[in-house]
């Protein structure tokens, strides 16, 4: 019994590889990502959609583990001569995959010689820009794109007095304080520390992080975020973590659970943390926009991006290259891109996109939605918040932890923390200014 | 008393020896020989440039302050594991050896935990000590113990040193426990008969002609400690909080693959590969004197 089965699925997969050969002719374009769960679904199901919308090109997605193994994985694969022909790279991996020439090829060259219709106008300038050169060329296709907001849990904010969720600074300090009182753990808490307290709120600011508009005008950057504002922004986080008003969760976003369990009322992390809330939050809750400093001219600007984008590799075949121009078209197009935005929670690309998600009523149900693309088209991006490039971005945001680690821990002062963090960040660059440039 | 194999031809000799010879030619040697001229480059990630810098790596490296932290904690963190690890083992191992009824299956309970993967079981004990979430860490915290080693380095350090040993006990217990059988019950009884009590036997007796099985514990324990915690390490605090936890290969591994600096990540293997063959040669040349085959 067991023998035929196995004959019948033999005989089945021979005609199945039989009459799958005459379309040998489809050129196969591996695509490495790092998406999980439902999102992984709907890469899967971008695949499907492009392959059955034509017959000459095949879109392979695999699965390549997190963010940082998938970009691993593409440069071992590179280095073994066999890079996949799309990978997707997160934002603070750009540095690295752009310092590579020749193991990349620019999507705007692509696009351009392709003869695909390709406008950058047409995305969101917070999101281009993060991935452009200076001479505003694009380098890399938008895909998955994030901000960072503030999770807030209502019942938590009326069980401890306060009306309304805080804007700014010193009122999210004032309500972590009473918030404390009620939850003796923790009253406001964050996630993605650096992204959040050193990126974003140098962008949401419009302070550098670093000169050259921070990495994105060369690599001769050099660090300067141990700047009075970001000193007093810590010094007051520190003063907070004496007693758990602000309770540090780590610096990935491992510690998002203890908003959804309802032991810190104020959480600061990404955006895309809201297919989570909702499916495990029991209580009313909200996102609101980053605080700022009221005190600061101007405040805020406008937020950056995280999340992740499609880089196109070198050395590949002609046939390759129009099968990616043609599928990076068919991503750009305006329902595919309502329709990701609505399913993944992350980012549309595009201004059509977003108007029309708008123009449907959809914000009207998910206002927390709209919430970071408020916060990335606050005001149109400056030098400081088009977004940052720093070579070895993935190991210097490990270093900038480790010295806000020791801030809060007390071992440091606020300021010695953060001139450590800029010191040890700038021989890290130096040391990829040299082999970026060769 | 010669006891040696004699070969006739040198052939089949060197065929003999070839397996071994090839194994840790392919897997030793070579990626070694690859190490130590990796840590005289400067590398960017996609080896597009590359730049031959002598010692600069080393130069580099001996001048952060980190690196300096990262030894300290390799050696604290490593003593910390391999008494724990042996304490329990030994522990375990003298009460399994007992006369009592179901013994076999609390030896097979005693053994399981080494079937676990490390990274497993850093998984199992961070969702027990996660502050906020785990058990033991509201209980801790309920009791007045400020519980978090998400920040407190300290805390950091007993949760992974908590999980090497748990990790390691089952190794170290297997072990234990065939030395035990493996001594002569008449020289105990012997002992017992001349009046020595329980604990004056175990540490004249037993546990000096235990001394081989702990001798190569202690260079096994060592090597664990020093290389085999990577995984635990990672999953469980990153190296953090303030690089508190952050040993000699976690480094390796971090500034290697997280951060591409194939260089600076190579010197440092090639320093790690000297310290590990330093500590060992000072054993065998020191310890083993203590050991009574």
């Amino acid at each position: 019994m067991a023998l035929r089965h196995f004959g019948a699925a033999a005989a089945v997969a021979l005609t199945v590889g039989m009459t799958a050969s005459p379309a040998l002719a489809v050129t196969e374009i591996q695509w490495w990502h790092a998406m999980t769960g439902p999102n992984n679904d709907v890469v899967v199901k971008l695949a499907n959609d492009f392959n059955a919308s034509q017959s000459d090109y095949k879109i392979v997605p695999t699965f390549k583990g997190s963010y940082a193994d998938t970009l691993n994985a593409g440069i071992a694969a590179f280095r073994a001569g066999n890079a996949p022909g799309i990978m997707q790279v997160f934002e603070v991996g750009t540095a690295t995959m752009m310092a590579a020439k020749g193991a990349i090829k620019p999507v705007s060259d692509l696009m351009k010689e392709q003869g695909e219709k390709f406008d950058p106008q047409s995305y969101l300038p917070a999101i281009t820009g993060y991935y452009s050169t200076a001479k505003g060329e694009m380098l890399s296709f938008p895909f998955n794109s994030s901000s960072m907001v503030m999770w807030v849990n209502l019942d938590a904010l009326k069980k401890a007095g306060i009306d309304a969720p805080p804007k700014t600074w010193p009122e999210v300090f004032a309500d972590a304080k009473k918030l404390h009182a009620t939850s003796p753990t923790c009253g406001f808490s964050s996630s993605w520390i650096t992204w959040g307290l050193i990126e974003q709120f140098s962008a949401w600011h419009n302070i550098p992080i670093g000169t050259k508009a921070n990495g994105l005008d060369g690599f001769d950057t050099v660090l300067e975020f141990n700047n009075p504002l970001e000193t007093k922004l810590l010094e007051n986080l520190v003063e907070l973590q004496k007693d758990k008003s602000y309770d540090y969760s780590g610096r990935t976003n491992t510690g998002e659970g203890r908003f959804t369990s309802g032991e810190c009322g104020l959480y600061m992390t990404s955006s895309a943390f809201y297919p989570n809330v909702k499916a495990n939050a029991k209580f009313n809750y909200t996102a609101v926009p980053m605080p700022y400093f009221p005190d600061v001219k101007d405040a805020p600007q406008n937020s950056i991006i995280g999340g992740a984008s499609l880089w196109v590799m070198g050395g590949k075949s002609k046939e390759e290259y129009k099968g990616i121009a043609k599928f990076f078209t068919f991503l750009s197009d305006t329902d595919r891109q309502v329709y990701l935005h609505e399913v993944s929670g992350y980012l549309p690309i595009t201004k059509a996109a977003y108007d029309k998600t708008k123009a449907s009523g959809f914000y009207e149900k998910n206002p927390i939605l709209e919430v970071p693309l408020k916060e990335l088209t606050n005001k149109p991006p400056t030098e400081n918040s088009r977004g940052l490039r720093f070579g070895g971005m993935v190991q210097m945001r490990d270093v900038w932890s480790e010295e806000i680690e020791a801030a809060l821990a007390g071992k440091k002062s606020a300021k010695e923390a953060l001139d450590a963090a800029v010191s040890r960040g700038n021989q890290m660059l130096r040391q990829f200014e040299r082999t970026a440039t060769k | 008393m010669e006891n040696r194999a004699i070969f006739s031809g040198r052939l089949l000799a060197c065929l003999l020896v070839f397996p071994q010879l090839a194994i840790s030619l392919i897997f030793f040697y070579w990626p070694a020989a690859q190490a130590l001229w990796q840590s005289f480059l400067v590398q960017d990630a996609f080896g597009l440039s590359t730049e031959f810098v002598w010692f600069e790596n080393y130069v580099n490296l001996l001048k952060t302050p980190e690196y300096y932290q990262a030894i300290g904690t390799t050696f604290f963190f490593s003593l910390l594991v391999v008494f724990f690890s042996l304490a329990f083992g030994l522990l375990l191992a003298v009460m399994a050896n007992r006369n009592i009824a179901g013994v076999q299956i609390y030896r097979t309970f005693l053994i399981i935990p080494y079937a676990v993967a490390p990274a497993v079981a850093s998984v199992l004990f961070i969702f027990m000590f996660q502050p906020g979430l785990g058990m033991i860490a509201r209980a801790l915290q309920r009791n007045g113990v400020d519980w978090n080693p998400v920040l407190n380095g300290n805390h950091a350090m007993i949760l992974i040193v908590v999980v090497a040993v748990w990790n390691q006990i089952s190794y170290n217990f297997l072990f234990f426990l065939a030395g035990l059988q493996s001594i002569p019950r008449s020289v105990i009884e012997a002992a017992a008969i001349d009046g020595a009590r329980p604990m004056r036997r175990f540490w004249t007796i037993v546990f000096p002609l235990l001394s081989p099985t702990t001798f190569f514990l202690i260079i096994v324990n060592i090597t664990y400690a020093f290389f085999n915690t990577l995984g635990i390490i990672d999953t469980a605090t990153e190296g953090g909080p303030n690089g508190s936890t952050a040993t000699l290969v976690y480094k390796v591994f971090l500034d290697g693959k997280a951060g591409s600096d194939l260089g600076g990540s190579a010197a440092q293997s090639v320093i790690l590969m000297i310290i590990v063959i330093v500590l060992t040669a000072i054993q065998f040349r020191y310890v083993e004197k203590k050991v009574h085959y």
